[in-house]
């Protein structure tokens, strides 16, 4: 795990956002153990306060649980995955559409371009930058 | 148990020089367990407050509690104090310097001791005098950890070493930090990748304290990261 702490989001809800992003690609499943406190804490070089924090508010979220003994774990809740993934999706699509906007694209031509890239990426074509 | 759930309560303390007032009413109160940043520009007071309360300096009014204690030897026993400037025998060897601080004191832990030498990379016997800034910062940075003190003060050790070992000091305190039956305060002028370390911070200026709080609570209420607000603060 690897997250860039230089926003100015606390670092404890960048943590659960990280978690909550792998959950939804698939690179975290249901039932994966994820590391101790300490363990991330150190490896993501932050305050074990902070983790504890962000481990706090992700057991009451429903995205992780504790077993006494045992460690932390994922828990096996689709409509958190499906939540995340449609969250991360608005947010993609968003920052596409803004994009955009900012480039003067009219709605047409956005999707007609959106498209052709579709159809062209889909046949693996190459296609050269302007 | 001990009497007091703060670790460090600070009141009203000041600190005058023969041109300078370095102090001028500092209060803070340090809960058990917490890391904290003492943040400001070089001369805004922070090595004379870590000082007054490592019982190196006398201040001139106000209050320190250590756990609870006075100044006093019982309240420096529980102090690892690491101050900026260089303490360090060049002539002896990075073992010898270990040795020589076990000696000094009763909480020293040599297997935390060996653990940390070998976290921190460091050849114990290579001699002092060989050794980068940034190795030997290491090498201090050591000195505190491989105590078992409640109260540890590190005072700029992160200044002028290279970020390798900047990366590394940071990960060895959050790795031997031992959560609440430890509490430290860190001073620093260039707050850049450290902001994560701290669970609260305070910013000194020119001896008086202008912001201090949560970490995260001042992130939340400004939409800002710490560095962003020290360098808004100290423009």
């Amino acid at each position: 795990m690897n997250i860039d702490f230089s926003t100015s989001i606390p670092i404890y809800l960048q943590i659960i956002e990280e978690f909550k992003r792998q959950i939804a690609t698939g690179a975290l499943k249901p039932g994966d153990k994820v590391p101790s406190q300490r363990e991330l804490a150190a490896q993501l070089k932050v305050n074990a306060n902070t983790v504890q924090r962000a481990y706090r508010e992700m057991e009451i979220l429903g995205l992780v649980e504790t077993l006494r003994g045992q460690g932390t774990f994922i828990r096996q809740v689709q409509e958190i995955v499906e939540e995340t993934r449609s969250e991360m999706l608005t947010d993609l699509v968003d920052d596409f559409v803004r994009s955009m906007q900012a480039l003067g694209l009219s709605r047409e031509k956005t999707l007609e371009l959106v498209g052709v890239r579709f159809q062209e990426l889909q046949s693996g074509k190459e296609v050269e930058e302007k | 148990m001990r009497a007091s759930e703060q670790a460090l309560v600070v009141r009203d303390l000041r600190k005058r020089y023969p041109k300078v007032e370095a102090l001028k009413g500092v209060s803070i109160a340090l809960p058990k367990g917490e890391i904290w940043g003492l943040l400001g520009p070089n001369g805004s007071g922070k090595s004379t407050l870590l000082k007054c309360v490592a019982g190196l300096l006398q201040p001139d009014g106000g209050e320190i509690e250590v756990l609870g204690l006075p100044p006093s030897r019982e309240a420096k026993a529980e102090i690892a104090f690491v101050p900026e400037v260089d303490t360090l025998y060049r002539w002896m060897t990075v073992r010898q310097v270990l040795d020589f601080t076990a000696a000094f004191y009763q909480d020293w832990q040599e297997e935390t001791a060996g653990e940390l030498l070998e976290f921190m990379r460091l050849d114990p016997e290579a001699k002092v005098s060989s050794l980068s800034k940034g190795m030997r910062a290491r090498l201090k940075l050591i000195l505190a950890l491989a105590r078992t003190a409640p109260l540890i003060l590190l005072d700029e050790p992160f200044s002028g070493i290279d970020p390798s070992s900047r990366d590394r000091i940071v990960e060895g305190i959050i790795r031997q930090f031992k959560g609440e039956e430890q509490t430290m305060i860190i001073s620093t002028h260039a707050v850049g990748d450290t902001e994560q370390l701290f669970d609260a911070v305070v910013f000194l200026d020119e001896g008086t304290i202008n912001l201090q709080g949560n970490a995260e609570d001042l992130r939340t209420r400004w939409g800002k990261s710490i560095n962003d607000l020290f360098k808004e603060v100290f423009a």
